[in-house]
This record gives structure tokens, C-alpha cells and sequence, in this order.
């Protein structure tokens, strides 16, 4: 480690800490005001949006709110799916590729109607410039833009008063929050983020892939397309699925360090932007400080063991004559570093992301523990765009309740009393993720067809699994990549675990800010349990650790951790 | 029963030595599937014991060896029998109670009068609406009300209160309770319950925890366990195929020793223990509740409404003096107010009576009540009086006098009102007395503040809990006793209607509300409050409208009532933290063991250095065993409840029962794991 690593990772705290209340306060304009921002324009906008899909922008009941998303998501499964299978018949597809398979077809679909973009596939031998603007870039948009629904419609659930009589509880209008998701936050911001990028030499272009001699003379094929754009919403988006093979690995998806800086910090803005507006809707910004805390205070753990990790020298090479000072730098690029891939892997990780710049297969044992863990505790951490924050209200949902218990009061949260239908709904949630995970990972670890796609034996092999099947579930996307993941069997699977991972835990979310959204208010007395400072945070760390630790601890001691002891010992993978 | 209930000690033998019993009677399948964390214990003890069974018959090769599985399955069958014990232990101290309340209930003759003439019938014919007769020596019937006469009673038996009550026809102490004995006097009781539905019927159903049902918190609790339960049911089901994977055979025993390390076994295994031991505890404080629901409200309790007679003060106004008017001759007034007063038996009313005869030397009417029509007390009118003849005599609010009388001379209204002011800044209440529409003075009645009453409200305002004095008196009066008891506010002129009004605006402000009260006009009060404190020694209406009755007629009972509310909750929750935090050292004990063939290398996993992988184990299940035992004290008398801010409370709790529950298995763990190698069992 080097005071110009931890110096870097600094950097990059203070400028999203700095970015964070501007941002919030810009969501909070958007989704917390019944009209349009940005004045008469927007709301001409929104009118002439609202009229061109001829959806009422009435308040909707839960049930009517999860109903909208449930039909959008599904069409857009289905749309995607049916994009891929007939595109040798479509136009751009100047590498002439042919139609995707059922299996992978499906798993793609799956993978980014959910905001997973786990990729099964090689996208540059995959998918034509069509299919990737117009159903991956459109899913890209569309499924963050949801994800932003679902925690504004959980944060209204939670922050609202009851409503006077017998009227029904509602948590907004979800084809409102889509389109302003979409065109009041994601593209505006994109178009910026996609123009800086390419002034850095991001690729942008509608070009047939080249062909050249290189140096040594071997013959290579450079792939070429609409790269900056695509690369724009997949970090704002937290969606993480590479143009390219290599993701942001591969110098014409992120050239340099300024690209590095601003890919890493695109995907933290939004989902720490997003605690802010928490923080104003519920009408106490401390409180959003103090989930952003305990957020942050998990992230730091993270970076501070991956670095430490990756700043050692890989066991392979010990007693050989190499020279390994920089640490472990198999999987890594040269022009990021150890700091920039350990910080990397923690950003993308915690956040439900999945963009990687260096391979997290090639990580030590310990290092390759930290994305894993990130990921098993449920993408809370900062979390992907909405999907982190509706996870993390749900953990402060089962903190207060056992802080009420505690303090003798029935526990309430925000004033609401919560009860047994909450915790009934709150209880399903954290099941379905560990369950989700721990069934298809010892499925595949058991069956003939799950073990031959394994590249690594031993713990590493079941560090893979575990991975792929915690980055389906979270709805992360990045892969330990040791794994040929292409098969009926994974794609299956792997595509049932990313829709399970979102739209199970997606509904549970939506009926409690359903019933929390009824219930009435009580004003805090001394009594009760405050929710905005260091101890609130302490809890609430605790409980995301808890929740997560003895869950999957089992599992994890079987993969990285025997792997990192076998390692101390001299045996590789 | 001579003082209170009897306090049961925590180690009481016939109860030990009938819950050892109970303990395996509850083994019954239907008894054990009512508690799914322990339900998924019993199976997996069904489990191991059959694969012992097999191998003390026929052992595969691979299997653990037969003395490993049996002492598993041992400890797992008392991880359940532990639990049963538990619970049956809280319900033994609550059949004991129950069983001292039952032998009062023992039968009586009652005297029943059917028009007119009196006949014995049993005392469990009785049935609402029958009138009995009841003289000195004789034991009240049944619950009800006295229509005639008056009477001095032990109540002992209920309160534990050794000094004889007056319980009197009409007003607010006409109550009596049946198993209760009248001391003197003979009385008419209208009987007010059926049979099987009286107050000590309730209250023994209650301790006995037979109907208890599960209040919103404990159920919200145990859905969460059963969560936890399921969550930790996948991850050891999982973990076989997974070290399949890695070439390790996990054997049924060992998974399912893991996993009952790691289900929430002691909170699992206490729940229902906490639960009867709150209602247990509320009994010995002589509190009958009607519901567990209501005492979890109180702990919830926001602001707190207390009448001010008898609860803040010593509640007997007395009369103090009686000022004439300007022009009107003493013996005037105090003839008038001898007259308003003659058939009204309020202690306001005796009190008039006593002080003209003491001081003032005007004693009772000769002919007592004769030609005198009384009017009583109304909240309405908040005057009495009486008719003689066509002479109207009036004694009661100054206001209420006042516009009464319909008196307009501005001279004498302001002296009336500035006598008035005097007398209520000083904490006292003025009463006009008024002679058929001429206003004659004031009297001046004398309310006494408690002692220790500020200490009390002190503490309620520590747990956050705001005090609101009620009282009928004008405000001046109502400021001068709320700044000198120290209550929070108060509701001054307080008729049943404005009562009801307060609660109604505080409950739609979301708060919750306490109300303690004793008469029939606090009825409608006590049932919209969230939770009402009815005094035994109050009306029939108010106990039935409240949803608990205290014994000993104290209001600031509240106090424990809150508390004991506050402690269930938090039993619950520290117990609940505890078990979690276990999980992790049972993590560290069980897996090395697990893996520690296959893998040696992962040897320092095994941080505590136990013995051996089955010392590990079989270490790892005592210890989730005995802490249920070592945990029922615990449970049965609560965690200390301080009245600290929520913050400081929490911090003190994880602390001792989250960081605690870290650090105790580690030392649990390896003491046993030592003991087991020094006896050689491993």
C-alpha cells in the first residue's frame, strides 16, 4: 500500500461527499414535487411524454404501483429477447452476427431488464450496434430509472402522512417517476458524461470493426461502435454491462485515469445522491447522513481490506526469483494500479454495478472475498441506482425494530409504528436473497453440467459459483470470470436468480411502503429512538453485517476462506 | 395472601419439581409444533436419535462414532426440554397465584332476596341483576354493587390491604368485590357479573396463561425467528452440497448440531416464558389486566391523564371556612350551607357539616332529611342543593351558582369572584352557596397534595411520558395544585365530555394515552383511552370500561405498569440480541471442525483452540443448551428497566447483550471444551 494509493481513495470520498448534497437535492426536486422540474418546459415535457404513452399520471395503491412496473419489466423481457433472436434480419450490424441463442437470449433479457447486466456472452462478437442501443442501451435507462422508482415509492410509503379518512394509501404514479427517471435525471446527464468521455478517447462511432497488421506482424480485429454512450449509462446507471468483452478493462471502453475517476465516481452518485433526497423527504437530512454513514463506513472496510490484499504479493510467486513489489498485479492494468482495481472492484461491487477494470478472478483470496461479501450483503452498499437504497431501508426497518424492542417501545420508525405484516414482509425479503444464492450455488456444485464450466479446481472453483450466483441474485452482474457461464444450465439459472433477485424482493418493498403509507404518525418524544446519529448508524452497520455474515459464512469459509489458508500454505488454484 | 399476593421465589420446589415434569409432557407433538424454532430442534433430535439408533446396531464405516451421535442427540433433546422447562416454570408461578385466588372463590351461601323475602341459594346460581343481603361476618357473594346501606369491608384478600374499606350506596365507592367480607353493618348488592365472569375468574384465567394470546410486538418477534429460522435452515442444508464439492461428507449429525447452534434457540426457547412472566409480575403488583395487548401498550404510553382527587391529593376536600358576602350575616350562610349540604353524602358534603357544627356551632338539622328534597351533583350543572319547600338552596362552582341564580349586581358578583380568585390561587375550591337565587358566600375547600407524588412525575418525565392532571376546578385552582404536585399540564373544569374531547385530541395527534380513574362518569374516559387504569375501589362501570383494574386503588400504579410494559419489550429484544450475537463464536467453534480434516490448514480458524473437531461440537450444543437454563431467571423476573433517554438505553443494552453476547460463548465454549477433555468424554 502507498500514501498515493490511500491518497487517491481520499480524493474520491470528498468528491462524492461534495457531490452528494447537490445531487440529492436535484432528485428531491424531481421526484418529491407533484410537478415537472425545470420550470414550463418540463412540465410541457411531461404532459406532451404522458399523452404520447396515454398513461394516466394518477396515483396509484401499491398493489396498482408494483402491477405498472411487474407489465413494464415484462414487456421489456420480452421485448429484448425478441430483438436478439431476429437480428441477423436488422440493420447495423455491420460484423453480420448472428441471432442470439434461446438460452443466452433469455439470460440476457433477464440479466438487464433487472439493472444485472450479467453477460453470458462476448459482446463484441455477440450483439450488433442495433440490439446494444436499442434493447441493451434502452434496458440500461429503463431499468435504472425503475430502480430509482421503486426507492422513491418506498421513501414516499415511509414518509408519508397517513392519508385523511377512508382514502386509499398511494405511493406516486409509476409511469410518472419512470419518464422523469429517464428524461429529468438519466439522459440529460448522459449526454454530459457520454460527450467528457469521449473528449478522453472513449470510441464512438457506427463503424465496421478494422482489421490491421499489428507491429509483430499478426493479423488483428479492432472492434469498433457506439461505445461512450453506452458506457455513460452503464456507470450512471449502475448497470455495468460492458460494450466490450472486457469491460472497463479494455483501453476504448476507459482509456485513462480521468475515465477511471469518473466511471468509479458515476456509480456512486446517484445511489448517494438518493440518501440525501431520503434525508429530505423524511425531513431530517441527518438521517440521510446517517444511512449514508453507515454506507460509507462499510465501503471504507471493503477498500481498506482489498487494497491490503492486493498490495501483497500473489503466493504463486513465492520462492520464485521475481520481483513482485507492486503486489498482485495478475488481472490488472497497468495504467490503473493496485489502488484504482481494489477501489474498482469495492465501487462496483457495493454498488450493484458490475463493471469491472481489472478481473476479480485474478484477485487474491482475501481480495476476491471483499466483492463477494459486497454483494451477499445485499447490494446495500450505496447499492445499484434505487435498488441500494430500498435494500438498505429495509435493513433499517429490522434495525429499529430490534432498537424498539431494546428500549421498550413498540418500535416505530419515522413515527409509523411498524407490525407484524411489516416485519412479515420485511422478514420475506432478507430470506429470498440467502435462499436465492445458497440453492443454485449448491445445485450447481453438485451436478455434472454445473462443475465442467468450472476453469479453476479446489476452493477457487466454488468461489466462482458462489460469486455467480451472488452477483445474479444481487443483481450486480460482475463475474469472477473463471467460469463459462454460457450454457443452458447457467443461463437458466443464472436468469431465474437475477429475476428472482429483483422482482422478489422488489414486491415485498413496494407492500410495506404500501402499509406503511397508512399509517399514522406520532410525533417523537424522549421515548423513542432517535434515527440520526452515530449510534443509529453503529446499529444499523451491525445489522447489515449480521444479517449478511451468518448467512453466507458457511459458504464463504468452504470458497475464499480455505482458498486464503491453502494459499498461506503454498497451494494455488 | 395476608400481605399481597404471595412472592414466589424463582427457585420455588413443588413449582421446579412440576415443571420437570410439564417439561416433558410438552414434548407432545402439538405441543412442540406451537413453537416452530423449537419444532425444528425436536425434528432434528427425531433425526439424530434415529441414526444413533442404526448405529448402535449396524454402523457405516463413515459414519461418527455411536457415543458422538448419542451425547448429540442428548443435548439436543434437553436444548427442548430446557425450553419446555422454562415456559412450564412461568406458568407453574402463575398457577400458583391462580391457585391461592381459586381457594377464595371457595362457595358461599348467598342470601337472595326475591321480592322482598330472602332465600339461601349457593353463590354460583347467582346471576346479574340478583339483589343479596350481606351482614357483618358474612363473605360478599359475588361481584357488584351496593343499592342499600353501608357497610365497612375487608378487602384483604384481594388487596392486601389489612385496614377495613367503607363501601356505601350511591357515588363513587359503591363497589364491592366478591370473597371480599363485610367487617359491619348489613347492605343490599345488586350482583353485577354471571358466574365464571367475575373479576377473580378473569384474573385467574389470566395467570394461569391459559387464553393468553400473543400481543402485536411478541408476534412481529416471532415471525422474525421463524425467518431466522428458515434463513440458517438454508444455509446448513446448503452447506452439504457445497462440501461435497470440496470433497468433505457432512453426516446428518453435524449439520444438524450446526444448525441448531445458529437458530435462534434461546430467545426461541424464552418467548413464551417472558410473555407469562410479565403477566405474573403485573399480578404481584395487584394490577389485573384484561389483555397482554394492553400492558405492551403502556409501555408505550405517551401522556398519561390522572384525576387529580385522590390521585394528586389526598382527595377529600375538606371545608376550611365559609365566607359570607359583604351584608350577609354569618349564620346565614352557614345555615344555608348546612342545608345544601344535609343529604349529600359526598366527604364535601360531610365535611360542610362537621365544620359548621366544630367552628361555626350550627350542628345537623334536628330532623335530618325530613321535607328535604336533595339535588344531587350533576357534571352538568356542577351544583347540588336542596328543596325545602319552595326555598331553593344551592352550594357548587362559583360560575355554575352564579349563572344559576341569575344574579346581575356587578358589586356582588366581583366580590363573589375576587373571593373566588383567592381562594383558588391558593390551591383551594370555592363553592358559592346560593338561597333561592341570592348569592350568600363562598366555602372554602381545602385540597391536600400527596407527599412523593413530584418524585413520581419526575420519573414518568424521565421514560418521556407526559402528566395531565384532571380536575373540575377552575383553572387558578387546577395551575396552583399542578405547580405544586409538578404534573406536566392539566385540564381544569374537566366535565365527562371534555375528558373524552382531550383524549380524542391527543390520540389523533398519534399519541398514545393512559387514564386511571374511579367513577361512573370516567366510564366512557377510561374505555377511549389506550389504556385505563380502573381503582377496585371505584364503580363497576369504570372496571368494566377500563382494561385493568388496580387492586390497591393507587393510581400512580401507572408507574410500575409502564415499566413492567417497558421491560417485557425489552426482555424480547436484549434476549433476541443475545441469541444472534451467540451465532458468531458457534461460527467459529463448529466450522474448523467441520472442514479441519479435509482442509488442516485452515486450523487457525479454530481461534478458541478447542480439543478436537467432535469436542468442538459437542461443546458448541451444550453451551446453546444451558444458556436457555442459565437465561430463565432472566426471563422470569425481566431486564432492569432505567428511565433513560431511548439513545442512552439502547447503548447500554447492546452493549451487555449485543458485545456480550459476542464475548460470552467464546468462554462459554471453551470452558466446556476444556471440561469435556478433562473428563475424557471426548
Amino acid at each position: 500500500m502507498s500514501t498515493q494509493g490511500w491518497l487517491q481513495i481520499l480524493v474520491y470520498c470528498a468528491v462524492l461527499l461534495a457531490l452528494t448534497p447537490p445531487v440529492g437535492r436535484y432528485l428531491h426536486r424531481v421526484f418529491a414535487s407533484p410537478e415537472a422540474p425545470l420550470g414550463r418546459l418540463g412540465a410541457v415535457t411531461e404532459r406532451a411524454l404522458l399523452r404520447a404513452c396515454g398513461v394516466s399520471p394518477a396515483e396509484q395503491t401499491w398493489r396498482q404501483y408494483a402491477g405498472a412496473l411487474l407489465t413494464f419489466s415484462a414487456v421489456s423481457v420480452l421485448y429484448t429477447y425478441l430483438l436478439q433472436r431476429v437480428q441477423v434480419q436488422l440493420p447495423l450490424n455491420p460484423a453480420g452476427l448472428g441471432n442470439v441463442e434461446p438460452s443466452s437470449a433469455f439470460n440476457t433479457a433477464a440479466s438487464f431488464v433487472t439493472n444485472t447486466n450479467w453477460q453470458g456472452y462476448s459482446g463484441e462478437s455477440t450483439m450488433g450496434y442495433l440490439v446494444q442501443m436499442a434493447a441493451l442501451g434502452w434496458n440500461n435507462f429503463t431499468s435504472a430509472a425503475v430502480g430509482l422508482a421503486v426507492a422513491v415509492a418506498l421513501a414516499r410509503g415511509l414518509t408519508r402522512p397517513a392519508p385523511a379518512g377512508d382514502a386509499p394509501a398511494t405511493l406516486g404514479n409509476f409511469w410518472v417517476d419512470l419518464l422523469r427517471g429517464i428524461f429529468f435525471v438519466l439522459l440529460p446527464a448522459c449526454v454530459v458524461y457520454a460527450l467528457a468521455l469521449v473528449s478522453q478517447g472513449v470510441l464512438q462511432n457506427l463503424d465496421a470493426y478494422v482489421e490491421l497488421t499489428t507491429l509483430e506482424g499478426a493479423q488483428q480485429v479492432l472492434a469498433m461502435g457506439p461505445v461512450a454512450s453506452q458506457e455513460a449509462i452503464k456507470m450512471l446507471g449502475t448497470n455495468g454491462g460492458g460494450f466490450f468483452n472486457a469491460n472497463s478493462a479494455h483501453p476504448f471502453e476507459n482509456p485513462n485515469g480521468v475515465t477511471n475517476f469518473l466511471q468509479m465516481l458515476s456509480i456512486f452518485v446517484m445511489p448517494a445522491g438518493l440518501t440525501y433526497a431520503y434525508g429530505l423527504m423524511a425531513g431530517n437530512t441527518r438521517h440521510g447522513w446517517a444511512i449514508l454513514a453507515s454506507m460509507g463506513l462499510l465501503f471504507l472496510l471493503g477498500v481498506g481490506v482489498s487494497y491490503a490484499a492486493e498490495a501483497q504479493a500473489s503466493p504463486a510467486f513465492a520462492g520464485l526469483a521475481v520481483a513482485e513489489d507492486g503486489g498482485n498485479m495478475e488481472g490488472k492494468e497497468v495504467r490503473f494500479g493496485i489502488a484504482n482495481s481494489a477501489l474498482f472492484a469495492t465501487v462496483t461491487t457495493d454498488a450493484s454495478c458490475g463493471a469491472v477494470n481489472s478481473m476479480h478472478d485474478s484477485f487474491s483470496a482475501l481480495g476476491g472475498l471483499v466483492p463477494m461479501v459486497n454483494i451477499q450483503l445485499g447490494e446495500v452498499i450505496f447499492g445499484g441506482v434505487g435498488a441500494g437504497l430500498m435494500g438498505m431501508l429495509i435493513m433499517v426497518l429490522l434495525s429499529v425494530f430490534l432498537a424498539g424492542l431494546m428500549v421498550g417501545r413498540t418500535p416505530e420508525y419515522l413515527g409509523k409504528k411498524i407490525e407484524p405484516r411489516d416485519i412479515k414482509l420485511v422478514t420475506l425479503y432478507i430470506l429470498i436473497f440467502p435462499l436465492v444464492i445458497l440453492a443454485f450455488t449448491g445445485w450447481a456444485a453438485v451436478a455434472e453440467y454445473g462443475v465442467s464450466s468450472l476453469n479453476n479446481a479446489g476452493p477457487h472453483g466454488l468461489s466462482e459459483l458462489l460469486y455467480a450466483y451472488s452477483s445474479a441474485a444481487g443483481n450486480n452482474g460482475s463475474a469472477f470470470a473463471g467460469l463459462s457461464a454460457n450454457t443452458l444450465f447457467y443461463n437458466v439459472t443464472l436468469g431465474v436468480a437475477v429475476l428472482a433477485g429483483r422482482f422478489w424482493l422488489i414486491i415485498p418493498a413496494l407492500a410495506v411502503a404500501g402499509t406503511m403509507a397508512r399509517k399514522k404518525t406520532v410525533p417523537p418524544s424522549p421515548g423513542t429512538f432517535p434515527t440520526d446519529g452515530a449510534l443509529f448508524t453503529v446499529l444499523l452497520t451491525g445489522v447489515v453485517v449480521i444479517v449478511g455474515a451468518l448467512t453466507f459464512f458457511p459458504a464463504l469459509a468452504l470458497g475464499p476462506l480455505v482458498e486464503h489458508f491453502l494459499g498461506a500454505a503454498g497451494k494455488v488454484f | 395472601m395476608t400481605s399481597k399476593l404471595k412472592a414466589v421465589s424463582l427457585w420455588d420446589g413443588p413449582i421446579l419439581r412440576n415443571a420437570v415434569v410439564q417439561a416433558f409432557a410438552k414434548l407432545h407433538p402439538r405441543a412442540v409444533m406451537r413453537n416452530p424454532v423449537m419444532f425444528v430442534v425436536a425434528v432434528g433430535s427425531v433425526l439424530t436419535t434415529a441414526l444413533w439408533l442404526r448405529d448402535l446396531l449396524a454402523r457405516p464405516a463413515w459414519a461418527e462414532p455411536a457415543w458422538f451421535t448419542g451425547s448429540v442427540t442428548l443435548w439436543l433433546w434437553f436444548t427442548v426440554l430446557f425450553a419446555n422447562f422454562a415456559e412450564a416454570v412461568a406458568e407453574g408461578r402463575g398457577r400458583a397465584q391462580a391457585d391461592t385466588l381459586r381457594k377464595m372463590r371457595k362457595e358461599t351461601m348467598a342470601r337472595r332476596l326475591v321480592e322482598g323475602r330472602e332465600e339461601q341459594v349457593p353463590s354460583s346460581v347467582l346471576r346479574k341483576g340478583d339483589m343479596v343481603v350481606v351482614e357483618a361476618g358474612q363473605v360478599i357473594p359475588g361481584d357488584g354493587e351496593i343499592t342499600e346501606g353501608i357497610a365497612s369491608v375487608d378487602e384483604s384478600a384481594i388487596t392486601g390491604e389489612s385496614a377495613p374499606v367503607i363501601r356505601e350506596s350511591g357515588g363513587d365507592r359503591s363497589a364491592v368485590t366478591g370473597g371480599t367480607r363485610v367487617l359491619s353493618d348489613r347492605i343490599v348488592v345488586r350482583i353485577t357479573s354471571n358466574p365464571g365472569e367475575s373479576f377473580l375468574d378473569r384474573m385467574i384465567t389470566l395467570v394461569e396463561g391459559a387464553r393468553r394470546q400473543k400481543t402485536p410486538n411478541e408476534l412481529a418477534l416471532h415471525i422474525l425467528l421463524v425467518g431466522l429460522t428458515m434463513i440458517f435452515l438454508v444455509a446448513c442444508v446448503s452447506l452439504v452440497p457445497l462440501a461435497a464439492y470440496s470433497g468433505v461428507t457432512l453426516g446428518a449429525t453435524v449439520v444438524v448440531a450446526l444448525l441448531v447452534c445458529l437458530i435462534p434457540t434461546t430467545i426461541g426457547g424464552l418467548l413464551s416464558a417472558i410473555g407469562i412472566a410479565g403477566m405474573d409480575r403485573l399480578i404481584r403488583k395487584n394490577i389485573v389486566a384484561t389483555s397482554g395487548r394492553a400492558v405492551e401498550a403502556a409501555g408505550d404510553v405517551d401522556i398519561i391523564l390522572l384525576d387529580k382527587t385522590g390521585t394528586i391529593t389526598l382527595g377529600n376536600r375538606m371545608a376550611a371556612e365559609f365566607i359570607p358576602l359583604r351584608g350577609v350575616a354569618q349564620e346565614r350562610l352557614t345555615d344555608a350551607a348546612v342545608l345544601s349540604s344535609t343529604a349529600d353524602d359526598t366527604p364535601e358534603g360531610r365535611s360542610v357539616l362537621a365544620l359548621a357544627d366544630s367552628r361555626y356551632g350550627t350542628p345537623p338539622r334536628a330532623d335530618g332529611n325530613n321535607g328535604v328534597t336533595f339535588i344531587p351533583f350533576s357534571a352538568h350543572t356542577r351544583m347540588s342543593g336542596a328543596d325545602v319547600g319552595s326555598r331553593q338552596v344551592r352550594k357548587g362552582a362559583v360560575d355554575a351558582v352564579i349563572q344559576a341564580s341569575g344574579v346581575r349586581d356587578v358589586t356582588v358578583l366581583e366580590e363573589a369572584r375576587s373571593i373566588a380568585r383567592r381562594i383558588g390561587d391558593d390551591g383551594g375550591t370555592p363553592l358559592a352557596v346560593s338561597d333561592n337565587g341570592q348569592l350568600l358566600g363562598i366555602i372554602h375547600l381545602k385540597d391536600t397534595v400527596k407527599s412523593g407524588m413530584k418524585e413520581r412525575f419526575d420519573r414518568f418525565r424521565a421514560m418521556g411520558i407526559r402528566t395531565v392532571m384532571i380536575t373540575g376546578d377552575n383553572p387558578n385552582t387546577a395551575a396552583a395544585i399542578a405547580r405544586e404536585a409538578g404534573v406536566d399540564d392539566f385540564l381544569a373544569q374537566a366535565t365527562p365530555e371534555t375528558k373524552m374531547q382531550r383524549i380524542k385530541d391527543e390520540q389523533a395527534r398519534g399519541r398514545l394515552v393512559a387514564m386511571t380513574g374511579d367513577g361512573t362518569n370516567d366510564a366512557p374516559a377510561l374505555a377511549q383511552a389506550d389504556v385505563g387504569v380502573a381503582m377496585n375501589s371505584g364503580t363497576q362501570a369504570a372496571k368494566e370500561a377500563g382494561n385493568m383494574v388496580d387492586l390497591d386503588s393507587n393510581p400512580t400504579k401507572l408507574l410500575e405498569v409502564v415499566e413492567i410494559g417497558k421491560q417485557l419489550l425489552m426482555t424480547r429484544g436484549c434476549l433476541t440480541t443475545f441469541s444472534i450475537a451467540n451465532d458468531v463464536a458457534k461460527y467459529f467453534a463448529i466450522l474448523p471442525a467441520l472442514f479441519v480434516v479435509a482442509f488442516p490448514e485452515i486450523a487457525p480458524l479454530n481461534v478458541m483452540g478447542l480439543a478436537s473437531p467432535r469436542s468442538a461440537i459437542l461443546a458448541a450444543v451444550i453451551f446453546n443448551a444451558l444458556i436457555i437454563i442459565l437465561l430463565i431467571p432472566l426471563a422470569l423476573r425481566g431486564v432492569a428497566y432505567r428511565p433513560l433517554g431511548a439513545a442512552a438505553l439502547l447503548r447500554r443494552s447492546l452493549l451487555i447483550y449485543g458485545v456480550g453476547g459476542v464475548v460470552a460463548p467464546f468462554a462459554g465454549i471453551k470452558l466446556l471444551d476444556l471440561a469435556l477433555s478433562a473428563l475424557g468424554l471426548v
